[in-house]
């Protein structure tokens, strides 16, 4: 019986899909069978940030009308034979499912993988609604800034009222420079205000906009960069295993750091 | 212009990390304690069957509503009465 897991915010553009894709990707390289569900509909991108967009055959939509069974929906991993996505359909909108069918799709899935992620929409109306329906655990992305966190605590209101109890926090785009300077909140006051535990912490950093450019989750990377180790951790932390979480202060890179790793190359981390 | 010349150079910059804290901390309390309106609704029509068991209202000029500030949420009604119902 898989693990039901819904990435959420509230707030779009935080990171959502790019979470779903990189802890996807870690926890099927763990070892475990791992499903990934777009349930954004009509604006999906969870296929872009993994690279597989020139697989889409069909979709979720498909699936449920009947025009295809599940294993032809279903897209494999050719870089990490447990990983597979079930991509959501681009030329409708969100009212084009019912929370009902959303947990059809799932029960069709949940037999055959440990663990389901569910790439929710942002916003907090029907498309969120369907998302959260068949899940049981969620794990509430929000990024250091006011507007983001002030949506995640709504979320996390709305998560709470529909049932789901095993909601855990990861902060994204965190830039450690900014913190000192007393400029952006701390990964602890982010936790203070929301008050729920934490799983995770990314810094924000270039290589994930390359990462996407490539559609290569930077998971797979063979030297790991900061976020790629850091979405590691949070997959062995979703898989219960206790992890130390990364100073990020001393691995920033402050221009002086910079030229140093110009000059001395980047063996002195 | 010197004061303020002076003031950058010697007094440090606080940051913006206090203001964000303070202002997200007052914006969830009430963003928390504010009802959705459907429970909103289900709440009046219960308090106004009770009330209509011992006293009979001016629908009319009924008022209703949540009023928050800074320091504390009040749900605040206003119910006419027509006249008090006869015991039965």
């Amino acid at each position: 019986m898989a693990r039901i897991v819904v990435i959420t915010s509230g707030k779009g553009g935080v990171g959502k899909t790019t979470v779903t894709a990189n802890l996807g990707m870690a926890l099927a390289q763990l070892g475990y069978r791992t499903a990934l569900i777009d349930a954004d509909i009509g604006l999906r991108n969870l296929d872009l940030l993994l690279g597989l967009e020139n697989r889409v055959i069909y979709t979720a939509l498909e699936v449920l009308s009947g025009e295809c069974r599940l294993e032809q929906a279903l897209i494999k991993d050719k870089r990490q034979p447990n990983l597979v996505l079930l991509p959501a359909a681009q030329n409708r909108n969100k009212d084009s499912v019912t929370e009902e069918q959303m947990k059809f799709l799932v029960n069709l899935l949940v037999n055959d993988y440990d663990y389901l992620l569910i790439d929710c929409p942002a916003g907090i109306e029907t498309g969120f609604h369907n998302a959260i329906g068949p899940a049981q655990e969620a794990i509430v992305v929000t990024t250091p800034e006011i507007a983001a966190v002030r949506d995640a605590d709504r979320v996390i209101g709305l998560l709470e009222a529909n049932g789901i109890k095993q909601i855990k926090l990861l902060v994204n785009r965190l830039r450690p420079q900014m913190v000192k300077a007393n400029d952006m909140m701390s990964v602890a006051d982010v936790r203070e205000i929301l008050a729920i535990p934490l799983i995770g912490v990314i810094p924000e950093d270039e290589c994930v906009i390359v990462s996407t450019n490539r559609g290569e989750p930077l998971v797979l990377e063979k030297n790991l960069s900061l976020p790629g180790l850091a979405f590691e951790h949070t997959a062995c932390r979703l898989d219960g295993q206790e992890i130390e979480f990364l100073d990020l202060q001393s691995y920033s890179r402050g221009p002086l750091k910079r030229l140093r790793r110009f000059f001395l190359g980047s063996s002195t981390n | 212009m010197i004061t303020e010349f002076f003031e950058r150079l010697f007094l440090s910059n606080k940051g913006s990390r206090e203001d964000v804290k303070r202002r997200l901390k007052l914006v969830l309390a009430h963003d928390r304690s504010t009802l959705n309106a459907s429970t909103l609704e289900k709440m009046r029509e219960e308090i106004l069957l009770v009330v209509s068991k011992y006293v009979e209202l001016d629908t009319d000029s009924l008022e209703f509503s949540i009023r928050t500030d800074s320091k504390m949420t009040a749900l605040i009604a206003n119910l006419p009465i027509r006249r008090i119902l006869k015991d039965i």
